[in-house]
């Protein structure tokens, strides 16, 4: 089963390996609302738009993560709004793909829009409710990366758990291997492909807090699978 | 691996049985010993995790004389108000129960480098294989004149956690109306270099509410210091007029004290004080000279890739004591350090895997309620040092949400490590 969606992803990846904002030239607002339809029930969007099972969806260009007053967001989602993350038409684009791969522990109960039209069109569309369209940057300069979902072949690695019980006595730390989760997330008992693809979200530099960029950015692929191997089971 | 022949000495069974099974090359006495002295962020993380990745293999022994281990991460916030005494200080009932430490409360007086021995005050003999020494810093004596020891009681560094830092804070409180607080700071390197601005920053923070007459001064003999933009933007946004930084352009670095009469001279000229912070000049914790491993300079020079003694492949320095290269000393750092100490002394111990040595470091600094800052790297053993591969520093400027997240972060990490330490 997970065998073959990563052949399903990597035909995927190989058909849209096109930047974000190439597609972006020609995305098309029309088709766009037809995509919406799959958010349509959990996210309103337009004039006197409210908040449902998902925020409402106006002004979302600019707009910080998890800062609509009185919406239930995730932890998640709240702290990654504290640690800066802004939807712009890149974070937007990389959410959409993979929700978690931004937000581990979001509620946003989607599996992605793997098509990058798509995700053009769709943007598209949530551009026309947003203050000034037209002075909503494409995409910061700063941004890296566009291929933004995890390498199937990455995903597919087997990791060491020795290695990773190694490798894990540098977040022990922070992260509090009991699963206790004050001010710093747990990382326990996590799924290994969720693991996987937040950790190499951080190594892209596309989640924001710098200490986890940091811890990431020197971690090769088989380190981060052995953590996540690791990880998935301590203390069971 | 190299087999050290030292281990070998003693008996030619050892030998054999090391041929057929290279896990036990303890020698005569069976298990190998590791003593441990110091159980601070170095030290007890260096034992539990002997003990823990040791499997039963390793003898592990921890000389610490106190029974409960006051951090000095976190002292500052108590300094604050923000954090009760009680919540910084942390025993040893784990280590000892749960992982088969053998727990000593004693001071190590000696160290006989070629018996393998480490003497105790209390009388007793340890003998061991690998030494590991964390015993943090002491002052270097006559760092600044006018002060020493003995004058603790008057003008306390409270740069050793426990009761001097319950005296600082009880003279703060003390404080008269409008008095001044002052503070000596040190000059490089010393443990902890966001400390004293920190401190300063939490007792500002007192003051703000409690006396918002009073001013603070810091005298410095170092021309910058760490995270100074960050310091520097929050004290004028939450202190703005009370605190002055009187670095070596002013003559903070021609500076002498009066304890008896609570005056500091700065430059030649006399100022009387209310409170008065000396933190002298620092060095390796005296047991490190006694053993023999220090430098002209007071620190215990070591190989970055197994935190062994440049002196003596048998003794092991972490944290503060050690001169490892670009890690700032602190107990993050000591934390790292001893992980990879450890791993290097079990792999020489009982032939376990030995990984490349990674280290990391992050220091957390709080100026106000919720306005937490940080500073961080990480780092590889290259053939001369510790080097730093990678950092990142908090930016001026940010907003207040990031800032909260931070100081949030740090309360996650001030739990991480202790529960990494002590079990
Ligand atoms: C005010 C302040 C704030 C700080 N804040 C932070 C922070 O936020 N984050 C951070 O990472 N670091 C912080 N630090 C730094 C941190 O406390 C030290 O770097 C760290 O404790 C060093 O660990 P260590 O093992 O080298 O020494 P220590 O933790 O000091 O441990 C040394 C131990 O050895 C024992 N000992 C000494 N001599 C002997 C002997 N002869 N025999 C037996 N035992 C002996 C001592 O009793 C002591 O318990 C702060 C320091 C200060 C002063």
């Amino acid at each position: 089963m997970i065998e073959l969606r990563h052949v399903l992803l990597s035909v995927i990846v190989a058909c849209f390996a096109q930047s974000a904002a190439a597609n972006h030239a020609d995305a098309d607002a029309k088709r766009g609302e037809r995509v919406f339809k799959k958010c349509r029930s959990c996210h309103k969007v337009g004039e006197g738009a409210t908040n449902r099972v998902g925020p409402q969806l106006n002004l979302l260009f600019q707009r910080v993560a998890g800062s609509i007053e009185g919406f239930k967001y995730s932890e998640s989602m709240l702290r990654a709004g504290a640690d800066g993350l802004v939807w712009d038409h890149n974070t937007l684009d990389t959410y959409l793909e993979n929700p978690k791969s931004l937000i581990s522990k979001t509620r946003m109960n989607f599996r992605g829009l793997k098509d990058a039209g798509d995700r053009a069109n769709v943007m598209a569309y949530l551009r026309q409710f947003s203050d000034n369209p037209a002075n909503i940057p494409e995409a910061s300069p700063t941004t890296v990366g566009t291929d933004h979902e995890v390498d199937p072949a990455i995903l597919a690695l087997q990791g060491d758990p020795e290695y990773g019980e190694y490798l894990s006595s540098e977040c022990v730390s922070c992260h509090q291997i009991d699963g206790a989760d004050s001010g710093i997330p747990s990382i326990t008992n996590w799924p290994a492909e969720d693991f996987v693809i937040a950790m190499h979200a951080y190594k892209d530099k596309k989640r924001v807090h710098p200490v986890m960029q940091m811890m990431a950015g020197r971690l090769s692929a088989e380190e981060i699978a052995g953590l996540a191997a690791y990880f998935e089971k301590v203390g069971q | 691996m190299k087999l050290n022949r030292r281990n070998f000495i003693g008996s030619a069974a050892a030998v054999s049985a090391t041929l057929s099974a290279p896990m036990v090359m303890g020698g005569s006495h069976g298990r190998p010993r590791v003593v441990v002295i110091g159980g601070g962020a170095g030290g007890a993380t260096a034992a539990r995790y002997l003990a823990k990745d040791g499997k039963g293999m390793i003898d592990v022994t921890l000389v610490e004389p106190t029974r409960t281990y006051y951090t000095c991460f976190f002292s500052n916030l108590y300094i604050g108000g923000f954090r009760e005494f009680s919540s910084i200080g942390h025993t040893y009932g784990k280590l000892a129960a749960d992982y088969g430490i053998n727990v000593i409360h004693d001071w190590a007086i000696g160290v006989d480098r070629d018996a393998k021995t480490v003497t105790l005050a209390g009388g007793g003999t340890l003998p061991y294989d690998r030494l590991v020494l964390s015993p943090g810093i002491d002052f270097k004596e006559g760092a600044v004149p006018g002060w020493d020891v003995t004058a603790q009681q008057k003008m306390p560094h409270a740069y050793k956690a426990g009761s001097q830092t319950q005296l600082l804070k009880s003279q703060l409180e003390a404080m008269p109306q409008g008095g001044t607080f002052c503070m000596v700071a040190p000059p490089n390197p010393f443990r902890c270099p966001p400390g004293p601005y920190e401190r300063v920053s939490m007792v500002a923070h007192h003051l703000k509410a409690n006396n918002p007459t009073a001013k603070i001064l810091i005298v410095d003999p170092k021309p910058k210091f760490s995270k100074q933009a960050l310091f520097q933007e929050g004290w004028s946004n939450h202190y703005d007029g009370m605190i002055e930084w009187i670095g070596p352009d002013f003559g903070g670095d021609k500076v002498e004290v009066r304890p008896d009469m609570m005056e500091v001279v700065i430059d030649g000229e006399v100022t009387k004080v209310d409170v008065c912070n000396v933190i002298p000049a620092m060095k390796a914790g005296k047991i490190a000279e006694i053993a023999g491993v220090t430098n002209e300079a007071g620190w215990a020079p070591v190989h970055a890739a197994t935190m062994a003694s440049k002196v003596d492949q048998n003794i092991h320095v972490l944290g503060d004591a050690s001169h490892q290269g670009d890690m700032p000393k602190s107990g993050f750092a000591a934390n790292s350090q001893a992980k990879v100490a450890a791993m290097a002394i079990r792999g020489a111990l009982t032939g376990s895997k030995v990984f490349p040595a990674k280290f990391t470091n992050t220091c957390w600094s709080l100026i106000e309620t919720n306005d937490g800052i940080k500073v961080g790297a990480s780092y590889e053993a290259t053939d001369e040092k510790i080097a730093k591969t990678d950092g990142f520093i908090s930016k001026t400027g940010e907003d207040a949400a990031l800032r909260k997240v931070t100081f949030e972060e740090s309360v996650g990490w001030y739990d991480g490590i202790t529960s990494d330490m002590f079990g």
